[in-house]
């Protein structure tokens, strides 16, 4: 376990977000250490995409602090964060769609690429000489993912597995030193889900690896830490085996056993519930 | 079916395509030398047509290329960027208006100085709207710039003394310059100074759509949050795109007071930003020959429709509205035919010759 690394890579202090009334997250802390996989599990709504969209610098917390490296944040947007080391895919892949493969890989090491608009335009200077390092950057990227046979598509003609080879492709070509992975298997079959795990693993060894994930098998099998969160906030933390011990962890996904009276709310605490407070422990 | 949309990455010069032999050694040439190079055989083909036609048809040939270069400009901001401008006509009107003060109060300068001062002023005026529209989107952002094509023709009314309220302004520009008279008609040399200025635009449009800075703006029109998350500054590159549009448009308008040799508020009215925006899904929004033929069909569509009223003879009122109903039927058809615009039927029709040969 390198949870205990003296530096963290990322970390994440009292981080709270509200949407008007509602609390997604509530005083969540998390931190990632070099070359670790950092697991985020919950149930649905808990609050894991809420929190990658924080640490991706796509939504700025009501309150708390991100530090990367032990400072703040090179700057508050997300490119800011993307030019610093941070990359990420997204549950929806978002690829672009008008653009081939090979263009929608070259975007993710645009920050790699130097020379600024006059070199672009005299040909003097770096510009066109990184581009072409970019393409082949790009283009040995895809042989990595096994997809350089789809370089010249367009990514809506492709099947769904080689897309989020796509995706993946996308936020490691720049050699990222942080990888937020949001539902990596979701649409997965089996055997493309163990390919997934040797490839997460295979990530670990350039950079750390934050998953957020529903499939329970894949999160235990390769992270090396987890946090589990519930109703917007940290319920359990700590390596695969303790948390698949932590009661608590057990309860969030399969709710109060309906014999047993729950000690922070149930059938007494539902009428309070009508004015705001969340509703601990109630079964979903 | 991939052969269409492939093309919509790879936007070429127009002679790119047709250099056959030695692709390699071709490839190899940094990409603004290889873009001038075209940039020169366009001209090269532009003067042969200018010899053999006559001086009417070297007013409509600078004409389309003053049009080319403001749909070009267009074409980057709305096909390259997904941003939607209605007030392109109101930077051309910029442009056009910076001449013609030019011109009436500072004589001397010569006609390459003017089009320097333009681009300056355009990318002044370009930098400011741009800056205060980076965060409108789609509708939004149509809105913001139709105000602006809307409201600037006003400006000439209001300020009347410098800028001659509808009569608009009158300039003489200098003809041709002594060493070439004989050769050159003054339209034919008018004609020849726009193409120049065409040419070396579209070779920079065509480089910067070919770069990093084009892939920045492709990526911001498909996604702009996955185009943040990978390192793209989405709202600087929105404004660059802006910057750009409307320094082409600036250009294309000086351009037009130098061959017209007056300017009206009546010209750039919000019909022809919408006219700029038809012309180019008409043309194919994804490269810079759709501009091409854009502006070929702005020109032309306009004279044969005049012609056709003409030889039908047609009262008065018919014969001013022709025009409007003759590029609406041909935008209709082309769009129900070849959704692509003229140049995505172009492109299918080389990719089924293209197969049929192999």
């Amino acid at each position: 376990m390198k949870t205990t690394a003296p530096e963290h890579l990322l970390r994440a202090d009292g981080v709270t977000v509200r949407f008007g009334g509602l609390t997604a997250l509530e005083d969540v802390g998390l931190h990632v250490a070099p070359g670790s996989v950092v697991g985020l599990i919950g149930p649905n709504g808990a609050g894991k995409t809420t929190l990658f969209n924080v640490l991706s610098g796509v939504l700025r917390p009501t309150a708390g602090t991100i530090s990367w490296k032990g400072q703040p944040p090179p700057g508050r947007r997300t490119h800011h964060l993307a030019k610093a080391g941070i990359a990420r895919t997204f549950q929806g892949l978002n690829l672009f769609p008008m653009m081939p493969v090979i263009a929608n890989v070259m975007v993710g090491a645009d920050r790699l690429a130097g020379g600024g608009p006059f070199s672009l335009i005299s040909g003097l200077g770096r510009h066109h000489k990184d581009e072409r390092e970019l393409r082949e950057r790009a283009l040995a990227t895809l042989e990595r993912f096994g997809i350089a046979e789809y370089a010249a598509r367009l990514p809506g003609t492709l099947p769904y597995g080689v897309q989020k080879q796509v995706a993946l492709a996308r936020a490691c070509v720049g050699e990222p030193e942080l990888l937020l992975l949001d539902e990596p298997a979701g649409g997965l079959s089996g055997r493309q889900m163990n390919a997934l795990a040797e490839q997460i693993r295979g990530f670990s060894r350039d950079m750390a690896v934050v998953l957020v994930e529903h499939h329970m098998d894949l999160v235990m099998d390769v992270c090396d830490h987890i946090f589990v969160l519930d109703f917007g906030k940290v319920i359990s933390a700590g390596t695969p085996d303790q948390v698949r011990a932590d009661p608590v962890v057990t309860q969030a996904y399969l709710g109060t056993p309906a014999d047993e009276t729950p000690t922070d709310g149930g059938p007494v605490a539902v009428d309070q519930g009508l004015n705001g407070t969340r509703r601990n422990g109630a079964a979903r | 079916m991939s052969q269409p949309t492939a093309q919509r990455e790879k936007r070429t010069e127009p002679t790119e395509t047709t250099a056959g032999p030695g692709p390699s050694r071709w490839a190899a040439l940094p990409l603004p030398v290889r873009h001038l190079s075209a940039a020169a055989l366009g001209l090269a083909v532009v003067t042969g047509l200018l010899f053999v036609t006559g001086d009417l048809t070297a007013l409509r040939i600078a004409a389309i290329g003053y049009t080319m270069l403001a749909i070009a400009g267009l074409q980057l901001l709305v096909g390259g960027s997904g941003q939607v401008s209605l007030g392109h006509g109101a930077f051309m009107m910029i442009g056009a208006y910076a001449m013609a003060l030019l011109v009436l109060h500072q004589p001397m300068l010569p006609i390459s100085a003017n089009l320097g001062v333009i681009v300056v002023v355009s990318i002044v005026a370009g930098v400011a709207v741009g800056a205060a529209t980076a965060r409108l989107h789609g509708p939004y952002l149509a809105g913001a710039t139709l105000i602006l094509a809307v409201g600037l023709p006003g400006l000439a009314h209001r300020f009347h003394d410098l800028l001659g309220g509808s009569n608009g302004l009158n300039i003489r520009t200098a003809g041709v310059p002594p060493l070439l008279q004989g050769v050159l008609s003054t339209s034919e040399w008018r004609a020849l100074v726009v193409w120049t200025t065409v040419v070396i635009g579209l070779a920079v449009l065509a480089t910067i759509s070919a770069g990093r800075l084009g892939r920045r703006m492709r990526a911001i029109r498909d996604d702009e949050t996955a185009a943040a998350m990978a390192g793209v500054p989405v709202g600087r590159t929105k404004v660059v795109a802006f910057v750009i549009a409307s320094t082409a448009g600036g250009l294309a308008g000086g351009l037009q007071a130098y061959v017209l040799g007056t300017v009206t508020p009546s010209s750039f009215t919000l019909v022809l930003s919408l006219t700029l925006l038809a012309a180019l899904v008409l043309g194919g929004i994804g490269s810079l020959w759709g501009a091409l033929w854009a502006s070929i069909a702005i020109v032309y569509l306009q004279i044969w429709a005049t012609d056709l009223a003409r030889a039908m003879d047609l009262s008065r009122d018919a014969e001013n509205n022709l025009p409007i109903v003759f590029f609406g039927v041909v935008l209709i058809l082309v769009l129900r035919f070849w959704p692509l615009g003229v140049h995505g039927a172009l492109q299918s029709l080389r990719a089924r010759l293209r197969a049929r040969n192999s």
